[in-house]
C-alpha cells in the first residue's frame, strides 16, 4: 500500500531519472552536504525562503567515512566518499522520514571525475535500495532538469549574494580571529551577521546594491573593532582541491592545527572559482572556437560577478588594517609563465593562481590540499610547485594527500615542516635568525 | 656545566644524544621503542641519572613519534628535518645536499642554489620500514641482507613506489627462483631510484651529498647503491660518523636556545606523557562474552574431516602441491578425501629445497604400502615445481580452489579465499567458476602482514590471533593498504591502544579490505547462500569472526582452510587418472638438485628477465618469459594481435630527411599513441623531419624519472618525462607536443574529453624538465573535433611562427584528417580479419582494452603476447567499438577513450568466442569510475569482467594468473 502510495506522485525523466517533483516541493525535505561552513548555511536559509525544506548536514562522525567506504570505488577521489557518505549516514540516521527525502549536489560539468559524483551518488542510492529518493543537480549549465527545483534569477542573485557573504565573512574572521583578545568574540560577529543578513532574505532591501555595499562596510567596521593584540604570526595560505580546502570534515580540521600552532590563515573566497568556471567558457571559445553562444552568456555573468566582488574588495579596504583580495583579472595574469589559462579541469590554472596571488600579497607559506590521487592536481597543484618555487625563492609550500586511510601524523609531521620554515623565515624578516642560527652553533 | 640533550623519537627507534658546551658528544644512544614510545623514553632517561642530575639542562625532542609525547610531556619539539639541517649546517662543511632516510619517512634537504626541504609523500617507499619488510619477506635479518647484496650479479627491476608493490614485484620472483642477492641489491636500488624520483623530484642532485640516518648508516650495500647510481666519488658522497644522529644532534643544538630544566623536571615530563591516555577511533569488540565465543566455535567445529595415519593406510594415494607466494603447502590423499599427510609452511624464499625435503620423507612413509597415482601442483609456482620434480599435472589456482570448496560444501555459489598475498573471491553458477575477483597490487600482501606483525611483536600467528577475540575497543586501522595500515598502526599504538586492540582492528580492516576492494560489495545479498571461506589467513577466528559480524552472514570454513589450494590440486591429480605418477622417486630426489641462475631474453624488446633454473642432470625451466621465444622456440606466436599491428602501422611513420623546416620531436606516449598519424602528417606536409622518441623502456623511464613531481600520477604519464630526455638527447631542439582538453568526437559519448592528465601534462613537462627551457617547447591549445576551427588556428599558428603558407598548411590538414582516418580505419579492418580468423579457427578472441598507450610495450609488460600465448586472438577495442551505438550508462559518459570501452563491452556480450580485459594503470582515476561500468555492462550480458592493473611492476605472474583463471572459466 505505501509503495503504491510512494509511487503515486513519482515521475521520472526522459533518461529514467526520477525527477524532484513540484508536490516534494513542500513535504520533502533536501539535505544539503556541508562544505563551506559559513556559505552554505546562508545557501539553506535561502533555499527554506523560496519555500523548500532543507537541511545542511553538519554531521562529521566516522560513520560517514565508513559509508563511503562501502557504497563508492575506493579508488574514487576522497570527497565523493565523504558527500556520498555524508549523505547516506543521514539517510540512515532514521531522523528523516526517507520517504520524504531529497538530496542536493552540486554539479560542475567539465573533464574531471567530479563531473561525476552525482552519478555515484545515484549509483549508492541504488545499491543501498534507496533510488526512490530523487536527487537535485545544482549547476548552471542547465544540466538536469527538476520541476519543483528551478534555479530561478532571484534565487541565483540571492546565492551570488550569499557567496560574497560568505567570503567576506570567511576573508575577515580568518584575518582576526589568531588575534582577538576575548576568545569568541570573532565567531560571535560571524553569527551575529549571518543571523542578520539571513532575515534580511525577505525584505526587498536584500537586492538593492547600496545595501549590499553596505552591510559590508559594516562587516569589515564590525570586525575592525574587535579589541585584538597585534603580535608577528606565521602567515598560512590554504589552497588545493576545492572541496579538501574548504570542508572541515575533509581536512582532518587542519584550521584547528594551525590555529594551535599560532598561524593566521588565508583560504581564498569561492566566488573565484566561480568567476573562473564563467572564465573557462570565454577560453574555450578563444582557443577552440567553440560553445559561442555559451561563451556570450559566460561573459555577461562574469562581468556581473566580477562588478559584484569589486564590492566586496572595496569594502574591505575600507578598513585599512585587513588585507584585501586581489581581483579576479589581475589573479588570472599571474599564471602567465607558469601554466596556461586553458588548464580548465578541476581547479585548473586557478589553483596555480590562487598559490602566486598568497605569494605576492606577502603570504609565502602554503598548504596545497588533495585528495589522494587527484587528477588535475597532478598538473595545476604539485606539477607547479616547482615552477613556483624555482622564481620565488621564500615559497614555503606543501603539498598534502587527505585520504580515509592516510594518518593524520604523517600529514601533521609534513605540515610542521612547513611551519618550521615558516618561522624562520618569519625571524630571518625580522632580522633574527642569524643570531639564532650562530646561537645554536657556538653557544 | 650545561648539558644540550637532543631525542629524535622515530616511527620505529628513539635516538638520544647529549652534547656538552663545545658542542661534543658526551652520550648517545640507538635503540628501537618497539612503539612503546613512552615507556622508552622514560626507562632511558631514569638511566642517565649519573649524568645529568644536578646539571643545567636543555632539551628539545624531534622525529614523527615525539609530536604527541613532546606535547603531553611539555617540552619543545622541533621538527626533523628542520633539526637535520642545523645539525648539518654546524658539523660538516660545504654539503649542498643531504639525503636522510629513516623509519617511516624519507627526507631530502638542498643547501645551496635555494634552500628547500621535502618529504616522501603519502606511500611510504624507500624507508627503513620497507627494508624491514623486504627482509623479513626474505626471512634475513638486517645485516644479512646487506652481506647478500654485495654478492649480487644482476638487478631486477623492482617496483619502488611502495612496500606493496615491490612485493607484488619481489614475490614471483622468489617463487622463479631468482637468487637473494640479487634481490637484496634490487631493493636498495629500488630506494635509491624511489628517493630520486619521489623526493628530488625534478630538482637535480648535485654537488657534494651528505648521507644520514640509521638506514644509510647500517647498510653498506644501500650506500654503494646510492653512490653508483648518482654516479659519486668520495669526495661527493659524505657519509658522517654518527650519521644516524644526525636529527637528534640538530634537537640538541635546537635546544640551546630554550630554557634551563633539571633532571627532576624531565622525568616529571615523561612520567606526566606516561599518563596520558587517548582515545582511539575504535569499534565494537568481536566477542562480547566468552559464551559467545563457545557458540561461535561450536558453530564451526572442525567436521567432515578424517585424518588417517600414514603409517597404517593401504592403497592409493593422490598428492597436491600449493606453491604460494609466501607459503608452501602440501597434502596426500586417499581417494575418498581423507587426509594422510599434510604441510603448511612459510617458504622463506626457497621453496624447492623445503619439497624436496617433504617428499623424501612421504615417499619413505609410503614405502611399498601406499602407490602415488597422480600428483599435481598450483599457485604462484605450480610451474616451476611441476617442471622440478615431473609432477603429473598442473592446475590454476582459482580452479582448485574451486574444486576443493565443492568438496566441503556441494552447494557453494560463493568462495572469498584470504591467502598471504593475494585476496581472492568467486562467484559459482551451474557449477561453474562465473565470476572471479582477484586484488590488485595495493590490496595485496593482506594476510602475510598480520604474520610479519605477530612475529615481529614475537608472537605466533596463531597467538595473535587469539589476542583479538576479547579486545575490548579494536582499532579502526583503515582499509587501504598495508602500508598505510602499518602507519595507522604506529599511530594507534603512540596513542596507546592495546595490542588486543591492534589485532582484532586488523582483522577487521583486512576483511573490509576484501569485502569493499576487492568484491565491492554493497550488500551481503551479493555474496551468495552458500559461502565457503578459506586460505590460511582465515584460521583466525578474529578474521572469520569480522567476516561474519560485517556480512551478516552464516558462513562455512574447511577445517583445512589453509590447504586448499594443495587439496584441490590433489583432486585434480585424482581426476587425471593416472595409473603411475611421474613424480621424482626417492633415489632421484637424493640426487636432485636445483641451481637458479638469471638472465635476459634479447630477442625483442620486452627484454624479459629470465630465471633459468636448472635441476640435477641438466634439466632446464625458464621463467621470466613472455613468449616461446626464450624457451627456443623460433617463431613468436601468429596469432593475430591487434597491439602488435597497431604498433608496426604506428613505427611506419618515418621521418622525412632533409626536410626545409629542419627537425621537431614528438614525445612518443599518451594520445600520441593515436594521434602520432595525425600531428606527423601534419607536420611532415608543412616540411618538417618528424621524428619521435619511440617505445617506452625502462631506460627511458629511468632517464626522465627525476623530474617528475607527482609521484602518484599514472606510469604512462611519467614516462613522458623520459621521451622528452630521449629527443633532447638526439639534439633535437623542436619539440612539438600540444595541450588537448578535448579529444575527437567519436559520437558515441555526451563529451568527448580527454582525461586531465592526457590534456594537459605538456604544461607540467614545461615546469618541470628545466632542459625543455633551452629547446623549443611547442605545446599549442588545440581541438581536433571541429575541422573548420582547428584548420583556421593552426593556420595561422604555423604562419606567426615558421611562416608557413596558410594554403600549404590547409592542405597539410586534410592530408592530417585523412591519414588519421585511414589509421582507424586499418585498425577496424584488421579487427575484422582477426575476427575472422578466429571465427575460421575455432579461437577465443581476446578483447584487450585500455586506453592507446597501452600498446607500447613498455607499458603493457607483454600482456599481448602472453595473451596469443595461451591461445588467443588479440584485438583492441578500436577494432570493435564503433560497431554498437552510444551506451546508456550509470555515469556521466565524457571522456571519448572511455566512451570506446563501453560500446566494446557491448559488442563483446553479443559475441560468443569473445572476451573482454581492461588494462588499468595505476593511480588511474577515471578507471576507478568506468571500470565498474565495463563490468555491469559485461554482466549484463552475462560476461565475467576481468581487470588487470599495470604499472612500472613488470612481472606477468598476476596477470597470467587472472588471464588463465579467465581461459579456465569460460572453458568449463
Amino acid at each position: 500500500m505505501k509503495i503504491f502510495k510512494r509511487t503515486k506522485i513519482k515521475k521520472y525523466s526522459k533518461d529514467g531519472r526520477i525527477l524532484f517533483t513540484k508536490e516534494m516541493k513542500k513535504e520533502y525535505t533536501i539535505l544539503i552536504p556541508m562544505m563551506l561552513p559559513i556559505h552554505f548555511k546562508f545557501m539553506k536559509n535561502i533555499l527554506v525562503k523560496h519555500g523548500y525544506k532543507a537541511e545542511l548536514l553538519n554531521t562529521s562522525h566516522s560513520r560517514i567515512i565508513e559509508e563511503g567506504l562501502q557504497n563508492v570505488h575506493n579508488d574514487t577521489c576522497y570527497p565523493a566518499l565523504l558527500v556520498i557518505g555524508q549523505l547516506l549516514d543521514a539517510i540512515k540516521s532514521r531522523k528523516y522520514d526517507e520517504d520524504k527525502l531529497a538530496l542536493i549536489i552540486t554539479q560542475t560539468g567539465g573533464g574531471c571525475r567530479a563531473s561525476n559524483y552525482i552519478y555515484l551518488l545515484r549509483k549508492a542510492l541504488k545499491k543501498n535500495k534507496l533510488e526512490h529518493i530523487p536527487v537535485i543537480s545544482f549547476n548552471l549549465n542547465g544540466m538536469e532538469k527538476n520541476p519543483g527545483f528551478m534555479i530561478r534569477p532571484s534565487l541565483l542573485v540571492q546565492f551570488v549574494y550569499a557567496t560574497l557573504y560568505g567570503d567576506i565573512l570567511m576573508l575577515l574572521s580568518n584575518q582576526v580571529r589568531p588575534y582577538e583578545i576575548n576568545p569568541g568574540e570573532t565567531d560571535r560577529i560571524v553569527d551575529k551577521w549571518v543571523i542578520k543578513l539571513s532575515n534580511e532574505l525577505n525584505g526587498k532591501s536584500f537586492f538593492s546594491k547600496r545595501n549590499i555595499k553596505r552591510n559590508m562596510e559594516q562587516i569589515a567596521a564590525d570586525f575592525a573593532h574587535i579589541p585584538v593584540k597585534k603580535v608577528d604570526k606565521i602567515q598560512v595560505g590554504i589552497v588545493g582541491e576545492i572541496y579538501m580546502k574548504y570542508s572541515p570534515l575533509g581536512k582532518n580540521s587542519l584550521e584547528e592545527l594551525l590555529a594551535q600552532e599560532d598561524a593566521e590563515v588565508h583560504i581564498p573566497g569561492l566566488m573565484d572559482f566561480i568567476i573562473y568556471t564563467c572564465d573557462n567558457r570565454i577560453t574555450d571559445t578563444k582557443l577552440y572556437g567553440i560553445n559561442i553562444i555559451a561563451s556570450f552568456l559566460a561573459a555577461l555573468l562574469k562581468n556581473y560577478l566580477i562588478r559584484m566582488q569589486n564590492m566586496l574588495i572595496d569594502a574591505v579596504k575600507t578598513q585599512y588594517i585587513f588585507k584585501a583580495p586581489s581581483s579576479f583579472d589581475h589573479i588570472k595574469s599571474l599564471v602567465k609563465g607558469y601554466i596556461g589559462t586553458g588548464v580548465k579541469m578541476g581547479e585548473g590554472w586557478l589553483l596555480t593562481a590562487e598559490m602566486l596571488e598568497l605569494i605576492n600579497s606577502g603570504i609565502e607559506n602554503i598548504i596545497c590540499t588533495q585528495p589522494f590521487g587527484c587528477l588535475p592536481n597532478h598538473i595545476s597543484g604539485k606539477g607547479m610547485i616547482r615552477k613556483i618555487k624555482e622564481r620565488h625563492q621564500n615559497a614555503n609550500i606543501v603539498a598534502i594527500d587527505y585520504d580515509s586511510g592516510a594518518t593524520k601524523i604523517n600529514q601533521e609531521n609534513r605540515i610542521k615542516l612547513m611551519l618550521s620554515t615558516a618561522r624562520l623565515n618569519l625571524l630571518k624578516a625580522a632580522d633574527d635568525s642569524e643570531a639564532f642560527l650562530d646561537n645554536a652553533q657556538t653557544r | 656545566m650545561h648539558r644540550y640533550i637532543g631525542i629524535d623519537i622515530g616511527s620505529t627507534t628513539i635516538k638520544i644524544i647529549i652534547l656538552d658546551e663545545s658542542n661534543r658528544i658526551i652520550y648517545k644512544h640507538y635503540s628501537w621503542h618497539n612503539t612503546m614510545v613512552r615507556d622508552a623514553a622514560k626507562s632511558l632517561f631514569l638511566d642517565l641519572r649519573d649524568i645529568l642530575e644536578g646539571k643545567k639542562l636543555k632539551l628539545a625532542i624531534t622525529g614523527s613519534a615525539g609530536l604527541g609525547l613532546s606535547k603531553d610531556a611539555g617540552f619543545e619539539f622541533v621538527q626533523e628535518v628542520f633539526a637535520t639541517r642545523i645539525s648539518v649546517e654546524t658539523f660538516l662543511d660545504n654539503i649542498d645536499a643531504v639525503i636522510e632516510l629513516g623509519g617511516e619517512d624519507a627526507k631530502i634537504l638542498f643547501l645551496t642554489g635555494g634552500t628547500e626541504e621535502r618529504m616522501n609523500g603519502s606511500c611510504a617507499g624507500g624507508t627503513g620500514a620497507f627494508i624491514d619488510q623486504m627482509a623479513s619477506l626474505l626471512n634475513v635479518s638486517l645485516e644479512e641482507l646487506d652481506t647478500l647484496s654485495e654478492n649480487h650479479e644482476k638487478i631486477y627491476n623492482i617496483a619502488s613506489r611502495c612496500g606493496v608493490f615491490a612485493k607484488s614485484d619481489i614475490q614471483p620472483l622468489l617463487n622463479q627462483g631468482a637468487k637473494k642477492t640479487d634481490i637484496a641489491a634490487s631493493i636498495y636500488q629500488a630506494i635509491v631510484d624511489q628517493t630520486i624520483t619521489g623526493l628530488a623530484q625534478g630538482r637535480q642532485l648535485k654537488g657534494r651529498i651528505a648521507f644520514l640516518g640509521g638506514p644509510l648508516t647500517f647498510q653498506k650495500g644501500l650506500r654503494k647503491r646510492f653512490i653508483e647510481s648518482m654516479n659519486l666519488d668520495t669526495e661527493h658522497a659524505i657519509f658522517p660518523e654518527n650519521g644516524e644522529y644526525y636529527v637528534a644532534l640538530g634537537a640538541a643544538l635546537y635546544s640551546k636556545n630554550l630554557s634551563f630544566i633539571n633532571y627532576k623536571d624531565i622525568l616529571y615530563g615523561f612520567t606526566r606523557a606516561q599518563n596520558v591516555r587517548y582515545s582511539v577511533h575504535s569499534m565494537p569488540p568481536l566477542f562480547e562474552s566468552q559464551e559467545e565465543y563457545k557458540v561461535f566455535l561450536e558453530k564451526h567445529k572442525k567436521d567432515k574431516i578424517k585424518y588417517l595415519n600414514i603409517s597404517d593406510y593401504e592403497g592409493d594415494a593422490y598428492l597436491g602441491i600449493d606453491a604460494g607466494s609466501t607459503t608452501i603447502k602440501l597434502v596426500l590423499i586417499t581417494p575418498e578425501g581423507d587426509i594422510l599427510y599434510k604441510f603448511y609452511q612459510s617458504n622463506y624464499g626457497e621453496p624447492i629445497p623445503l619439497f624436496k625435503k617433504h617428499l623424501k620423507k612421504i615417499h619413505k612413509l609410503c614405502g611399498d604400502r601406499i602407490r602415488i597415482r597422480s600428483s599435481a601442483s598450483t599457485g604462484y609456482g605450480e610451474e616451476l615445481i611441476k617442471n622440478a620434480f615431473h609432477l603429473d599435472g598442473n592446475i590454476i589456482e582459482t580452479v582448485a580452489h574451486y574444486f576443493a570448496a565443492r568438496f566441503y560444501e556441494p552447494h557453494v555459489d560463493f568462495i572469498l579465499d584470504i591467502g598471504g598475498q593475494d585476496i581472492k573471491c568467486f562467484k559459482i553458477r551451474n557449477n561453474a567458476v562465473d565470476t572471479i575477483m582477484l586484488n590488485e597490487a595495493c590490496s595485496s600482501g593482506c594476510g602475510s602482514f598480520i604474520e610479519t606483525y605477530a612475529h615481529a611483536l614475537g608472537y605466533s600467528v596463531e597467538d595473535f590471533a587469539k589476542l583479538g577475540l576479547f579486545a575490548k575497543q579494536p582499532v579502526n586501522l583503515g582499509s587501504r593498504c598495508t602500508v598505510f595500515m602499518n602507519s595507522s598502526i604506529k599511530q594507534a599504538q603512540k596513542d596507546g591502544a592495546d595490542i588486543s586492540d591492534i589485532a582484532a582492528g586488523l582483522a577487521v580492516s583486512i576483511v573490509k579490505n576484501a569485502l569493499y576492494k576487492v568484491i565491492r560489495v554493497s550488500s551481503p545479498d551479493e555474496l551468495g547462500e552458500h559461502i565457503v571461506v578459506q586460505g590460511g589467513t582465515f584460521l583466525n577466528d578474529c578474521i572469520l569472526r569480522s567476516f561474519e559480524l560485517e556480512t551478516e552472514k552464516k558462513v562455512t570454513r574447511p577445517p583445512i582452510a589453509g590447504l586448499m589450494g594443495a587439496f584441490g590440486a590433489a583432486l585434480y591429480a585424482k581426476s587425471l587418472h593416472k595409473d603411475e605418477s611421474s613424480m621424482l622417486g626417492l633415489t632421484e630426489l637424493e640426487n636432485f638438485t636445483h641451481k637458479a641462475r638469471a638472465a635476459q631474453c634479447k630477442i625483442c624488446t620486452n627484454n624479459c628477465k629470465l630465471t633459468i633454473n636448472v635441476f640435477s642432470n641438466s634439466e632446464k625451466y625458464i621463467s621470466g618469459n613472455r613468449c616461446e621465444r626464450a624457451l627456443g622456440s623460433k617463431e613468436r606466436s601468429n596469432l593475430p594481435n591487434a597491439y602488435q599491428y597497431k604498433l608496426e602501422r604506428l613505427s611506419k611513420y618515418k621521418p622525412v630527411k632533409n626536410a626545409p623546416l629542419g627537425r621537431i620531436g614528438i614525445p612518443m606516449g599518451l594520445n600520441m599513441y593515436e594521434n602520432l598519424p595525425f600531428w606527423h602528417t601534419l607536420l611532415s606536409e608543412v616540411g618538417f623531419e618528424v621524428v619521435n622518441s619511440g617505445i617506452s623502456t625502462r631506460e627511458v623511464y629511468t632517464k626522465g624519472q627525476h623530474t617528475i613531481p607527482s609521484d602518484t600520477v599514472c606510469y604512462p604519464a611519467k614516462l613522458m618525462h623520459g621521451h622528452i630526455e630521449v629527443l633532447l638527447e638526439q639534439g633535437i631542439d623542436n619539440i612539438f607536443y600540444p595541450c588537448m582538453s578535448y579529444n575527437f568526437d567519436e559520437k558515441s559519448g555526451d563529451n568527448c574529453y580527454n582525461c586531465p592528465v592526457v590534456a594537459y601534462y605538456p604544461e607540467l613537462l614545461k615546469a618541470n624538465v628545466s632542459a625543455l627551457n633551452n629547446a623549443n617547447f611547442y605545446y599549442p591549445y588545440f581541438s581536433l573535433f571541429n575541422r573548420k576551427e582547428f584548420t583556421k588556428r593552426i593556420s595561422s599558428y604555423f604562419n606567426n611562427l615558421f611562416s608557413i603558407p596558410g594554403k600549404l598548411t590547409k592542405k597539410a590538414v586534410q592530408k592530417a584528417y585523412m591519414e588519421y582516418l585511414r589509421y582507424k580505419n586499418d585498425i577496424i579492418e584488421y579487427g575484422q580479419k582477426a575476427i575472422k580468423y578466429a571465427n575460421d579457427n575455432n579461437l577465443n578472441i581476446l578483447v584487450l582494452t585500455g586506453r592507446p598507450y597501452h600498446i607500447d610495450p613498455g607499458i603493457n609488460h607483454g600482456i599481448d603476447q602472453l595473451i596469443n600465448n595461451l591461445g588467443m586472438v588479440v584485438i583492441s577495442e578500436d577494432c570493435i567499438s564503433h560497431l554498437e551505438r552510444k551506451q546508456k550508462i550509470q555515469v556521466l559518459n565524457q571522456w571519448t577513450y572511455h566512451a570506446r570501452l563501453y560500446n566494446a563491452a557491448k559488442y563483446v556480450t553479443k559475441h560468443n568466442n569473445m572476451q573482454l580485459v581492461q588494462l588499468v594503470s595505476f593511480g588511474c582515476g577515471l578507471d576507478a569510475i568506468t571500470s565498474d561500468e565495463v563490468r555491469d555492462i559485461l554482466e549484463a550480458g552475462n560476461k565475467l569482467y576481468t581487470q588487470i592493473k599495470i604499472d612500472e611492476i613488470s612481472n606477468l605472474g598476476a596477470a597470467k594468473i587472472r588471464l588463465r583463471s579467465l581461459i579456465a572459466a569460460i572453458s568449463f
